[in-house]
């Protein structure tokens, strides 16, 4: 396999990670703004809390790997995403700023505020919206190279269904994935009653996210017709995909399997995001730039990729480590330490 | 100016570099003095020793979440503000930014660990282990980040026809010549300025007439790693200017208003420049310059009449370049007087004027960061790729940059006023006695009766 094909599946994967890891946190947020605005956050804000703890830190830097990464793989992608992203690049940064911030604010400073609670619920539907701009441009059409560079098209942007049902289903995922760890984390901790609130969380946000997931694969047919067609030879990944949404809502609708439940639904999108990553190939942005031709060169390539795998040797163990710790220590999960 | 892109680029990127930079610098080290202080603390089975580190951790980890947030934004606006050099960089120098990354992740997982986990060991010294690696973590993304910055002074490992970029060797980018010197000068002045900090902050609790062991431990230790690193940064300075004298004459020329080619230069301390651009009102040591430039006080520095006029720095960075240095030896001369002081039995070490000074010395510290950055930064200048590419040529030509400078600064704002309150709202809502006395109990009494 070529280094750059390597270095596209390693990215991707880190951006799966972020899309799951964050997608919890992200939701964590919205759920415990709504439960206070419900006057249900006794039930579940402490919950939430000892997991993100430990965590937060670890969410940002999956991100930062994704596109630290993608500039060294592929330069050109630098230069064209940086032209155009400039607004929705700093509203994420802002956003995340905010976020990352004012967490640690709360978390180590004070009280919570509701000013914060709001900022944290806000802000976690808000981050993925501002960060699906990227995918959505990715599709082509909303970018165009002139003499004096490259601009974004803003109001074909603003007025396309294919961007705003990227938005859609970016906000619904995040509060479905978030709401099936919930489910998981609070089983875990033996919690019963979180667990009937976020169980019903889970069961309630299944629904839209298979609606957007369908308009999105529609209105990508009407956006960019090769990518959809390559997506349709690749019926298989989304097969499979449904198939495990199934079982994982089967396993969270009876009540059994919370574990299985949650990684069926990792595995739902594992299948979704590379399915719609491997037709997405050979572009990284369509029409400009493709993998190919994109790719930085041989030498800086097996450098990455080196240091890549030299750099998993060393956190991985640290990983399991501090899974180790807090996510599958029971006692730390129930709050005995 | 609001509209044009390269100026507001570059004006974006200061104030972000400028308000990341505190907050790196203390990410870089303070965790260092942390760890010394739960070393000591476990050595000794000294209680104050602990809860220093404990407290300086909790401090720690509000400073670390601006840092990080920051962070993520400097490392996006490279992409989204200097587009066309990070097309070149990303094919040159991208090793290390990736490199940075993983030693973030490192620490990121190792401070959470560090943080949660100070009552579950039976040995504290398990607790103690996981510092070392946030120390590596922080300090090595320190290394590489620079590595790049250094690059950027002295680029090298890669031919560049046009746009095209041929013949690249990742090790040699980042083992450019400027590399060596650069990185001690950064590493050791984060050390030296986190010192000075934690000793200011320790030095006002005195002040306010606070009585207890646990400040004079606080700030003997904090003095003396002060000394200890303000040495090393002097040392690191020395070598980044025999670096500049070889590599970068121009940046070093302008530092010292050193404008004719001459054997046995002099240097010049502070002054003026009148209108024919000749130096005024300045201090002039013989012979130093070319004494620091090459360890020979009869060799020969290269002046400004040498270069393009176009492409040299400003002039006005010497006067950033004497503030660094006076500030650094300020530093330096307070931690030997503090020395002193304790050593002297008739002295007082916690005199309030010498307390004062320790105080203003922890900002002061700070801004000589910033002299620093700026210095080095506008000493390169107009080159963003020294020999290669002009800043001008690099930025964006997005038209909403002047928006976006906007956009940040009250972020930068709302994220500076807020972490200061929420950590003035920590310490005094939970002081040093208050703590002492529910986490060990027995010390605080023997505390009292002293």
């Amino acid at each position: 396999m070529s280094y750059e094909m390597i270095g596209i599946i390693v990215l991707w994967l880190f951006l799966y990670g972020y899309l799951i890891v964050a997608s919890v946190d992200f939701g964590a947020g919205f759920y415990a703004f709504y439960a206070k605005l419900t006057n249900k956050d006794h039930i579940i804000n402490q919950l939430i809390s000892r997991y993100l703890s430990p965590v937060w830190e670890v969410t940002n830097v999956f991100f930062v790997f994704f596109f630290v990464g993608l500039v060294g793989f592929f330069p050109d992608t630098a230069y064209y995403y940086g032209q155009t992203l400039l607004i929705p690049g700093s509203i994420a940064i802002v956003l995340l700023a905010v976020r990352g911030s004012f967490y640690a604010f709360e978390n180590y400073g004070s009280k919570k505020s509701n000013l914060y609670m709001f900022l944290y619920g806000a802000t976690g539907l808000l981050i993925p919206a501002s960060l699906s701009t990227a995918m959505t441009i990715s599709e082509g059409g909303f970018i165009q190279e002139t003499g004096e560079g490259v601009v974004l098209l803003t109001r074909e942007l603003i007025t396309s269904p294919y961007s705003w049902s990227v938005v859609f289903l970016a906000i619904v995922s995040v509060l479905y994935i978030s709401s099936a760890f919930l489910s998981f984390y609070a089983n875990r901790a033996n919690d019963r009653k979180a667990l009937e609130l976020v169980r019903k969380y889970a069961l309630f946000w299944s629904f839209p996210t298979i609606i957007a997931s369908l308009t999105t694969f529609i209105a990508l047919s009407q956006h960019n017709i090769e990518h959809y067609q390559n997506m349709i030879d690749l019926w298989w990944m989304f097969g499979l995909s449904l198939a495990f949404f199934s079982a994982a809502m089967w396993f969270i609708y009876r009540g059994i399997y919370y574990g299985c439940a949650f990684i069926c639904v990792m595995l739902q999108f594992f299948f979704a995001f590379f399915g719609y990553g491997a037709g997405h190939l050979p572009y990284l942005l369509y029409p400009y730039v493709t993998v190919e031709q994109g790719a930085t060169h041989e030498a800086m390539g097996l450098a990455l990729v080196i240091a890549f795998i030299l750099g998993l040797l060393l956190l991985i163990p640290s990983l399991y480590m501090l899974m180790r710790m807090f996510l599958f220590d029971a006692d730390y999960v129930k709050g005995k330490k | 100016m609001f509209a044009d892109s390269v100026a507001m680029s570059r004006a974006l990127t200061s104030m972000t570099l400028g308000f990341h930079i505190i907050f790196a610098t203390i990410g870089v080290g303070v965790p260092l003095m942390v760890s010394i202080a739960e070393f000591i603390g476990i050595k000794k089975g000294d209680a104050h020793y602990i809860l220093l580190a404990r407290r300086w951790t909790r401090g720690f980890v509000i400073t670390v979440a601006i840092g990080v947030v920051t962070g993520t934004a400097i490392g996006l606006q490279l992409s989204l503000l200097w587009p066309s050099f990070m097309q070149i960089a990303g094919n040159v120098i991208s090793l290390p930014l990736f490199m940075e990354t993983f030693a973030f992740f490192f620490e990121a997982i190792f401070l959470g660990a560090y943080l949660y986990t100070w009552d579950r060991f039976k040995n504290p010294f398990y607790h103690w282990i996981l510092s070392i690696p946030v120390i590596i973590g922080s300090t090595m993304s320190a290394v590489f980040i620079t590595t790049v910055n250094a690059f950027m002074n002295a680029p090298q490992g890669f031919e560049l026809n046009g746009r095209t970029i041929t013949s690249i060797d990742p090790i040699a980018a980042i083992l450019n010549p400027a590399t060596p010197a650069k990185v001690f000068h950064v590493v050791t002045s984060a050390y030296l300025a986190s010192a000075a900090i934690l000793a200011a902050i320790t030095a006002f609790n005195i002040l306010k007439k606070r009585t207890n062991p646990y400040y004079k431990k606080a700030l003997k230790l904090t003095m003396i790693s002060t000394l200890v690193f303000a040495l090393a940064t002097a040392i690191a300075g020395d070598v980044s200017a025999k670096y500049l004298a070889e590599h970068q004459p121009e940046k070093l020329a302008t530092y010292e208003w050193h404008f004719d080619t001459e054997r046995g230069a002099d240097l010049l301390l502070f002054g003026t420049l009148n209108e024919e651009n000749e130096v005024e009102h300045a201090i002039r040591l013989p012979n130093f310059l070319s004494f620091l430039s090459f360890g020979d006080f009869n060799s020969e520095v290269t002046g400004l009449e040498e270069f393009d006029e176009e492409l040299v720095p400003p002039l006005w960075i010497h006067y950033l370049f004497d503030g660094m240095v006076t500030l650094g030896m300020f530093a330096l001369g307070i931690a030997m007087l503090y020395l002193i002081s304790l050593r002297i039995r008739r002295w007082n070490e916690e005199h309030p004027l010498l307390l004062w000074l320790i105080i203003i010395n922890g900002p002061l510290a700070m801004l000589a960061i910033e002299f620093g950055w700026i210095l080095a930064e506008v000493g390169r200048q107009p080159w963003i790729l020294r020999g290669y590419m002009k800043v001008a040529e690099a930025a964006t030509t997005s038209p909403h940059v002047g928006w976006m400078f906007l956009l940040f600064l009250g972020l930068y704002i709302i994220l500076g006023v807020i972490g200061v309150r929420v950590l003035r709202k920590l310490f005094k809502n939970n002081p040093v006695e208050l703590e002492l006395e529910q986490r060990f109990p027995h010390i605080a009494k023997k505390d009292d009766g002293q």
